[in-house]
């Protein structure tokens, strides 16, 4: 065997075992979908959205309380989250363009969307449930919101970037004032991009569930006061998959099901947003 | 690019607004640090810091805490995931880079971000449902009989096979971090210019030697970046292993024993804490767990920053 067989062999090996990999990667992803898809299909039904949970151990009922109550807290999580992060991705990316104190903060946020979101749950927990005493909506709210924050923070500034200069100067020009050239100018030549990082953020915080486990905690009754304790899906479903009951594992996986597809759904629409705005050029 | 154009009062406050919103993020980590220590110091002042790390005991009855087996459970979790992660996720951004025909980098690419995008939960559920029942009955038994056998590394396997044990754990995490280390090291490889790699393909290389002396030396810092990075996101992640870890403050040789890490303690038992200092003790933990986090992140931008202004300059 010459030299170049064996450089030819040890080609061919390295990146046969490199497309086993991608092939292995790619195995999961089939195999956990397919898995949650075939049983949840199962256990999905009409009552599961319509009705709350029956008492432990009996058959029937459904998470209308969990479903509502995550609507509940990812719609105000976003409502406080997303005007601070786009102001804050505003502020990086316009007033503070080049600066350092730009660049240290885009760093930390940077690091901060990787920060274990358990911690985050510790921290509301000392200084949103413990000082009233009781769980409560709004700490899971603010909880997640911390989590958005910097996802669309980093995400508007790299969009506003985008947005060209001299489209600035343009309307420098005629004597815009520099907050209208922001507000007319620059979200909307960038707004695709900030919607999709919004949904990306909503995407993000919708799967979250150890930040509510000791801010927003369960609660097995239908509630809408954000002061009381409140029903998450994600939590419902530690509770109920780490519970002793098959009906608890069945809704438990019609649960995962829903909010697997609301996030995927979530993350391709977001990739379609910017490839719609950005791909042609 | 200077602009000039501060003297409009509504410009004014714009700025001041905008620049408060930028701010929260600053705010945000100095009051959790602060917040987190403020609270944990009375488990500080108990135990110590060194003591605190080293011990072993977690005794809610005695009232004696120590993070020497969460801290255990986290390392080796972590360092068996990324064990686990880091041949398949390299060997994917090789694929997606080099192999793939162009018609398949596109999908193959977006299926490894949904993979990304699932949340940890599901993947904890489904480790419980699904993959400790495989690895109890045929995964664990098949190496307990092969690799079991073999005398040292044997203790690594001992016990009963149960499936709510460290290598469960260890393999969910493993599945987790495949798509971001992929994806990072995918960017980096795609960074490398492309004369380069034509230059040695010039000379007479095979793909698998522009890979090796080209693609990798190319794009180490990034690679590198991407690796302390998934690092940091195993360290803190909760719900994958919270299903499938048992929440056991026990230290053991064997992989095939429950165990605890500093987030399945965390999920588990913070709303049970009943005592000033078990909550605090808890705290204490949440703040090792911060800082440890933190800086792994920390450092794993400076790589990934440093890899990519090598190129752009």
């Amino acid at each position: 065997m010459t030299r170049e067989h064996i450089r030819k062999i040890q080609s061919f090996t390295a990146l046969s075992l490199s497309t086993l990999a991608a092939v292995i990667g790619l195995v999961w992803l089939v195999f956990i979908l397919g898995d949650i898809f075939v049983h949840g299909m199962g256990a999905l039904k009409l009552s599961l959205f319509t009705k709350d949970p029956a008492p432990a151990g009996i058959e029937g009922g459904g998470l209308r309380n969990a479903f509502i109550g995550q609507l509940i807290i990812t719609f105000f999580a976003t409502l406080i989250g997303v005007p601070i992060g786009i102001l804050g991705g505003t502020f990086l990316a316009e007033y503070a363009r080049g600066k350092k104190i730009a660049q240290l903060i885009s760093i930390l946020s940077d690091i901060m969307v990787s920060v274990p979101s358990i911690v985050i749950g510790t921290f509301i927990y000392a200084i949103m449930v413990k000082p009233f005493g009781h769980f409560n909506g709004w700490a899971g709210a603010v909880a997640l919101a911390i989590i958005m924050i910097p996802v669309v923070l980093r995400t508007t500034e790299d969009m506003l970037r985008l947005v060209p200069w001299t489209l600035r100067e343009a309307a420098f020009a005629l004597g815009a004032p520099y907050y209208k050239v922001i507000i007319q100018i620059v979200y909307r030549g960038a707004s695709a991009g900030i919607l999709t990082g919004i949904l990306l953020s909503i995407a993000r915080v919708a799967g979250e569930t150890a930040p509510l486990l000791f801010t927003s905690f369960n609660n097995s009754f239908f509630s809408t006061n954000m002061n009381e304790p409140m029903a998450s899906l994600t939590v419902t479903i530690f509770q109920y998959a780490m519970g002793p009951y098959d009906s608890w594992h069945s809704q438990a996986w019609a649960a995962s099901l829903v909010i697997t597809i609301f996030i995927l759904v979530l993350t391709i629409l977001g990739r379609i947003f910017i490839k719609w705005r950005f791909g042609n050029k | 690019m200077r602009v000039l154009l501060r003297k409009n009062p509504v410009d004014l406050l714009f700025l001041t607004i905008t620049a408060i919103a930028s701010a929260t993020v600053l705010v945000l980590i100095a009051g959790i640090l602060y917040v987190l220590f403020l609270k944990s110091s009375l488990a500080i002042e108990k135990f110590g810091i060194l003591n605190f790390i080293f011990s072993t005991d977690w005794d809610p009855v005695r009232q004696i805490f120590g993070a020497a087996t969460t801290l255990f459970g986290t390392a080796v979790t972590t360092i068996l995931a990324l064990f686990f992660a880091i041949p398949v996720a390299i060997g994917t951004a090789i694929f997606i880079t080099e192999i793939a025909p162009n018609f398949m980098k596109g999908p193959i690419g977006i299926a490894i971000e949904l993979l990304a995008a699932i949340p940890s939960i599901i993947y904890g559920m489904w480790g419980l449902f699904t993959l400790a029942p495989i690895m109890a009955e045929y995964i664990e038994p098949a190496l307990q009989n092969t690799l079991g056998k073999v005398p040292l590394l044997g203790a690594l396997f001992a016990g009963t096979p149960m499936g709510i044990d460290l290598f469960t754990a260890s393999i969910i995490l493993s599945i987790m971090i495949i798509p971001f280390t992929a994806s990072i090291a995918r960017d980096s490889f795609n960074l490398t210019p492309a004369i380069v790699k034509e230059s040695a393909y010039a000379i007479g290389a095979t793909k698998w030697e522009v890979v090796k002396n080209v693609i990798l030396p190319y794009s180490k810092s990034g690679v590198f970046g991407g690796i302390i990075l998934s690092l940091g996101r195993a360290l803190g992640e909760t719900m994958a292993v919270a299903f499938v870890l048992g929440n056991n403050h026990q230290i053991s040789s064997s992989l095939f024993h429950a165990a605890s890490t500093i987030t399945v303690t965390l999920a588990n038992e913070f709303t049970e804490a009943d005592t000033d200092i078990y909550l605090s003790s808890l705290f204490y933990l949440a703040l090792i767990l911060f800082v440890m986090s933190f800086i792994a992140l920390a450092v794993a931008k400076i790589f990934l920053l440093r890899a990519q202004k090598r190129y752009s300059a």
